[in-house]
C-alpha cells in the first residue's frame, strides 16, 4: 500500500462502517456508521439543507422525525458567511444549532449546477460569487480547509464534476483530474480524526473509465466512497450499469453514497445494488410546490380533488402532519397565503423518505428485503411486471426477480 | 360564560372570563390577546413549532376573510373549523376581517357587507354570513357589520350615522337567525361598536347593541396610523364607558404593545396579536423589555438630545421593503443590517 500513491497519506483510514447484515441474493446491506456525533444505521436518506438551514424546518423538528445525518452545501457556506465567522460559532454544528452529524459536499457540484461563468484547471475551479461578485479560486486545498473549519462529519473531496451527457475526452480528462484532486485533498486534510474524509468515483458513463477510476481511488485509503457523475441527464439504463459496476469493484467494508438520488424507486433499486448513503434535494424541493410522497407515487394537494379529502396524507404515516392534518386542510392552506403549508409537506416528505429507509432496512436484517421489494414495487407501479423496465433489468441483474 | 374582575386600576380591567367554549371550561385572563391565524393556521409555523412557544393565546383569532371561500368544504365537513384546522382543543373568535390587509371601501350595503380573501371577494348577506358561521362553529363570532367607516380618511356624519344603523340592523337579523339554530346557539355573537369618529354616533352604537343579548362587544374603527389613534383614545374611552362591566370588550386592528396598553387604560379586555406577524415579514425581531416608556422615541431624544440624533432616529424608522413603506417601530431590530 505504502508504495502504491507517492502524494497519499498513509495513515490508514478508521473503518466507520460496521456491517450487521447482508441480503442473501441482492448486493443489499444493512449497516452501522460510526460517526463522531453518533451512529448513523444504512441504509440512509440523508436530506439536504442548503445554507445552514433545512428550508422550511428547524433542526429540532429534523431531530424529532428521526434524522441523526443531513447535508450541507459548501458552495453556499463557503461563500456566505464564510467559514470564518462559522469557526467562531462553534462550526457548522454550532451555527445551525444541530446535535447529530452533518455531510457537506466540496462545492464542486454546485458550480456544475449554478455558475455559468465558472472555469476548470488544474489548480481548481476558478468561478464569480453571486453574491457579491467577487471572482474566487475554488482548489482542492481550499474546499478542504472550508470543510475543516465547518466541522462536518463526513467532508468530500473536490472533484472535477462533468454533466453525465457530456462525452468525449473531457469526461477523461475530468475522471484522472479528479484522482489527482483526491490526492490533494488527503494531503490538505487537517482533522483526519474528527471529519472522515470520502473519495469521488467518476469517469461518467464510460465503463472502462468508471473501471480506471474506481481501481486507482481504491488504492487510496479513506474512510469511504461515493459514486459521483450520475443522477444528472443520463438514461436510467445507463445510469444502474454505473451503480452497479461500482458497487462490485468498491471495497465491501466501507460505505457506498451514491450522490443526488432520492426518487423512491431509485432508492429501493440502489440499495439492491449495494448502497448505503443517498442525498437529494428532491423530496424538500418537491414539499415546496405542494407535493406529498406516498406509497402509491405522490400527491398533488393543490388539486381539486384533494378540495374534501379529511383524511390524513398517509394513514400510515406517524409524522405530525399526518398526525394533525387532512389533506382537504392543506389544500385550504396552499391555496393561500400562508406559507405553514409547505412546511406541513416538508416535514412529511422528509418523514417519508426516512420510514422508507427504515423499512428497507429492517427488511434487510429480518432476511426478507426480495421480498420488500416486490411489494414496494407492487403498491407503487399497481402491480411488480409493471415496474419501470431498467429498474426491472437492474434488480434482475442482482437476483431479485419481480413476479 | 362568566366575566369577572378581580380589580380596576386606572381604567385598566384585570380579571378572568370563565367557562368559555363549547364544553364550558375553558377560561382566559384579561387583559389578553387571541392568536393571529391565516386560514386557519398561525403564519409560518406549524403544530410542532406552535408548541414550543410559551404562553400560546387560550383564543385563536379565525378570519372570516380567508375562511368563507371553504365554506362548501366546511359544511360538508360538519365537525367545526376547529377540528378543520387541526386545534379542537382551542377557543376559536371568528373575526370579519384580517387585520394585517386593509379592506377596499365601498362594497357594504343595506343587504350585505363583502370580505376579501386569496380568491377575491365574498359578499356575504346576514343569511349567507350565519350559513357560514354554521359551518365553522366558532365559539365566538364578530357579527357582520359595517365597518368601511374607518377604511377612509375622513368621515362624514351622514356616513357614520350610517354605519351604525346598518350595523345594529345585521345584529338584529343574526341574533334572530341565531335563534333559530340548535348549532348557532353553541356560539356566542360579539356586538360591533361602530359610528367612526363621530362621538354621538360612537355613544349611540354602544348603547343600542349593550341593550342587545350579545356575548362581548368589539370596538372597530379605532385602528389606523399612530397619529389617528391619539384622537381616537379619546373617544374610545368614551365608548367603553358605556358599555356593560361584565362583558368583555375587544378591539381589532391594534397589537403594537405601547397601544395596546393605551387602550386597557381606557378599558379594553381583548387584542389581535399580528404585529409579531408584520415585524416578522420585514425581516425583524422583536427586542424590548418590559419597562413601559409612553413614548420611547421622546425618552431616547431627551437623553441624547442633538439635532443630528433627532435625524437619525428618524431616519431609523422608516425603511423600503419591496416597495412597501414599513416603518420599524422601536420594540424591534432589523436582522438584515450588517451589525
Amino acid at each position: 500500500m505504502a508504495g502504491a500513491a507517492t502524494q497519499v497519506s498513509v495513515e490508514s483510514a478508521p473503518r466507520i462502517m460496521r456491517l450487521v447484515a447482508e441480503c442473501s441474493r441482492s448486493r443489499a446491506r444493512a449497516g452501522e456508521l460510526r460517526l463522531p456525533h453518533g451512529t448513523v444505521a444504512t441504509p440512509v436518506f440523508m436530506p439536504v439543507g442548503t445554507q445552514a438551514t433545512m428550508k422550511g424546518i428547524t433542526t429540532e423538528q429534523l431531530d424529532a422525525l428521526g434524522c441523526r445525518i443531513c447535508l450541507g452545501n459548501t458552495y453556499h457556506l463557503g461563500l456566505r458567511p464564510g467559514p470564518e465567522l462559522i469557526q467562531k460559532a462553534n462550526g457548522l454544528h454550532g451555527f445551525m444549532n444541530w446535535p447529530h452529524n452533518l455531510l457537506t459536499d466540496s462545492g464542486g457540484f454546485q458550480m456544475v449546477s449554478l455558475v455559468s461563468l465558472s472555469e476548470v484547471t488544474e489548480e481548481g475551479v476558478r468561478f464569480r460569487s453571486p453574491y457579491d461578485g467577487n471572482e474566487t479560486l475554488l482548489s482542492p486545498e481550499k474546499s478542504v480547509q472550508i470543510q475543516n473549519a465547518l466541522g462536518s462529519d463526513i467532508i468530500m473531496q473536490l472533484d472535477d464534476v462533468v454533466s453525465s451527457t457530456v462525452t468525449g475526452p473531457r469526461v477523461e480528462e475530468a475522471m484522472y483530474r479528479s484522482i489527482r484532486w483526491l490526492d490533494r485533498c488527503i494531503a490538505a486534510h487537517q482533522r483526519p480524526d474528527k471529519q472522515n474524509l470520502f473519495a469521488i468515483i467518476q469517469g461518467g458513463l464510460d465503463a472502462d473509465l468508471r473501471a480506471t477510476c474506481l481501481e486507482e481511488m481504491t488504492k487510496r485509503d479513506v474512510p469511504g466512497f461515493a459514486i459521483g457523475g450520475l443522477s444528472g441527464g443520463e438514461s436510467k439504463a445507463q445510469f444502474w450499469r454505473m451503480v452497479a459496476l461500482s458497487t462490485s469493484r468498491l471495497p465491501k467494508d466501507k460505505p457506498r453514497y451514491l450522490m443526488g438520488v432520492g426518487y423512491a424507486t431509485d432508492l429501493v433499486v440502489c440499495v439492491a445494488l449495494g448502497c448505503d448513503m443517498f442525498d437529494c434535494v428532491f423530496p424538500t424541493r418537491t414539499a415546496r410546490f405542494g407535493s406529498a410522497l406516498v406509497p402509491t407515487g405522490n400527491l398533488q394537494l393543490r388539486k381539486k380533488v384533494f378540495e374534501k379529502d379529511f383524511g390524513p396524507i398517509d394513514p400510515e404515516c406517524t409524522c405530525p402532519t399526518c398526525q394533525n392534518h387532512s389533506r382537504a386542510f392543506l389544500h385550504a392552506l396552499l391555496h393561500s397565503d400562508n406559507t405553514a403549508a409547505l412546511h406541513h409537506l416538508t416535514v412529511h416528505n422528509i418523514a417519508y423518505q426516512l420510514q422508507l429507509m427504515s423499512a428497507v432496512r429492517t427488511s434487510i436484517v429480518e432476511k426478507r428485503f426480495p421480498d420488500f421489494v416486490r411489494d414496494f414495487m407492487g403498491t407503487m407501479y399497481g402491480d411488480p411486471t409493471l415496474c419501470p423496465t431498467w429498474a426491472t433489468d437492474a434488480l434482475a441483474s442482482v437476483g431479485i426477480t419481480l413476479g | 360564560m362568566k366575566l369577572s374582575l378581580t380589580k380596576v386600576v386606572n381604567g385598566c380591567r384585570l380579571g378572568k372570563i370563565k367557562n368559555l367554549g363549547k364544553t364550558r371550561d375553558h377560561t382566559m385572563d384579561i387583559p389578553g390577546c387571541l392568536l393571529y391565524t391565516k386560514t386557519g393556521s398561525a403564519p409560518h409555523l406549524t403544530h410542532h413549532t406552535l408548541r414550543n412557544i410559551h404562553g400560546v393565546p387560550a383564543m385563536v383569532q379565525l378570519t372570516l376573510s380567508s375562511l368563507a371561500e371553504h365554506h362548501e368544504v366546511l359544511t360538508e365537513y360538519k365537525e367545526g373549523v376547529g377540528k378543520f384546522i387541526g386545534m379542537p382543543e382551542s377557543l376559536l373568535y371568528c373575526s370579519l376581517h384580517d387585520p394585517v390587509s386593509p379592506c377596499p371601501a365601498g362594497y357594504v350595503t343595506n343587504k350585505s357587507a363583502s370580505v376579501w380573501g386569496v380568491s377575491g371577494r365574498v359578499e356575504m348577506t346576514v343569511s349567507k354570513f350565519m350559513a357560514i358561521q354554521q359551518a365553522l362553529q366558532p365559539d365566538w363570532f364578530q357579527c357582520l357589520s359595517d365597518g368601511e367607516v374607518s377604511c377612509k380618511e375622513a368621515t362624514s356624519i351622514k356616513r357614520a350615522r350610517k354605519s351604525v344603523d346598518r350595523s345594529l340592523l345585521f345584529l338584529d337579523s343574526c341574533l334572530r337567525l341565531q335563534e333559530e339554530s340548535e348549532v348557532l346557539q353553541k356560539s356566542v355573537i360579539i356586538g360591533v361598536i361602530e359610528g367612526g369618529d363621530v362621538m354621538e354616533e360612537r355613544l349611540r352604537s354602544a348603547r343600542e347593541t349593550a341593550k342587545r343579548p350579545v356575548g362581548g362587544f368589539l370596538l372597530d374603527g379605532f385602528q389606523g396610523n399612530p397619529t389617528t389613534l391619539e384622537t381616537r383614545l379619546r373617544l374610545l374611552s368614551s365608548v367603553t364607558a358605556e358599555l356593560p362591566e361584565d362583558k368583555p370588550r375587544l378591539i381589532s386592528g391594534i397589537s403594537r404593545p405601547d397601544e395596546v396598553l393605551e387602550c386597557i387604560e381606557r378599558g379594553v379586555d381583548l387584542f389581535e396579536s399580528f404585529f409579531p406577524y408584520q415585524v416578522t415579514e420585514r425581516g425583524c425581531a422583536l427586542t424590548f423589555s418590559f419597562d413601559y416608556q409612553p413614548n420611547p422615541e421622546e425618552t431616547l431624544l431627551q437623553q441624547n438630545g442633538t439635532q443630528e440624533e433627532i435625524k437619525c432616529v428618524d431616519d431609523m424608522k422608516k425603511i423600503e421593503t419591496t416597495g412597501c413603506n414599513q416603518e420599524i417601530t422601536s420594540f424591534e431590530i432589523n436582522l438584515k443590517e450588517k451589525n
